[in-house]
């Protein structure tokens, strides 16, 4: 099994916390050798991740956790983001997302639908777990060894 | 980590200089800051990105809301100085198209 280190980081379900995600894997990712646009579209992506955490944390309860696991192989940094509140659609989401159209109506424009479309635009590979709570799994690698990216990948959410 | 926005007037424009970080943390702060200014018919509403060092979709989002509020108000909205990071999220998302951005400083474009 290929070897990775894993870093795990929990924080309350509270939009002040985000920044402190953000510091926490661009430390990771400097670490890694990431440059400094990737480590900027990391931080992108993980923050959209949490806030929609957070978002989903305050519509059930007001409260609660986020858990955000990291990855760190060789060749990729894998991020996990965890709310363990229910569920939201799926469906519903996908549908909603993607880039602005110049023949839309600026009054149909989506002020809160850019987070999903952002994470996916930023990341080499993202994933959905809606079974229990909601998990996205996003992957980055690093460009030197880009190589492989359509092997086969243990996943740390197995 | 934080954001702080400074608003000075001059003349019919109203400038709004931001520094620091917009994320859905700082966000409604900047919304409740912008918002009021679109909504004064006439109203030039220049938004100095310069010391913006990160945003996400949830500064978009203000800015949407903003852009909107303008067209129903009859204002105008510019944002300027914004660097190559945060000029690369309008792009992605297409708002580049619809919103009038300078980003001549950062950019060298």
């Amino acid at each position: 099994m290929e070897s990775f280190d894993f870093v795990e980081v929990k924080v309350p379900a509270k939009a002040e916390y985000i920044g402190v995600v953000r510091l926490s894997i661009s430390g990771i990712a400097n670490r890694m050798g990431f440059t400094f646009e990737d480590i900027e579209d990391l931080k992108v992506a993980i923050s959209e991740a949490i806030t929609n955490a957070v978002k989903h944390a305050y519509k059930e309860t007001g409260e609660g956790e986020i858990t955000i696991g990291f990855g760190i192989y060789e060749n990729r940094l894998e991020v996990m983001v965890a709310d363990h509140g229910g569920s939201f659609n799926l469906g519903e989401i996908k549908e909603d997302i993607g880039p602005y159209k110049q023949d839309d109506d600026i009054e149909e424009l989506r002020e809160g639908g850019f987070g999903l479309f952002l994470i996916d635009a930023l990341m080499d590979k993202v994933e959905i777990n809606s079974k229990y709570g909601v998990i996205v799994l996003m992957t980055k690698y690093l460009h030197e060894t880009e190589v492989g990216q359509d092997g086969d990948q243990i996943s740390t959410s197995q | 980590m934080n954001l702080t926005i400074d608003v000075s007037h001059k003349e019919d424009v109203a400038y709004l200089t931001l520094v620091g970080e917009v994320d859905a943390f700082t966000a409604p702060k900047l919304k409740d800051t912008i918002l009021p200014l679109t909504k004064e018919e006439g109203q030039v509403v220049e938004v100095d990105f310069e010391q913006v060092n990160y945003m996400d979709s949830t500064g978009l989002g203000v800015f949407i809301s903003a852009l909107k509020s303008t067209k129903e108000h009859n204002s105008e909205m510019k944002l300027i100085h914004m660097q190559d990071r945060v000029y690369r999220l309008f792009k992605i998302t297409g708002l580049t198209e619809i919103m009038n951005i300078d980003s001549t400083v950062q950019g060298g474009m």
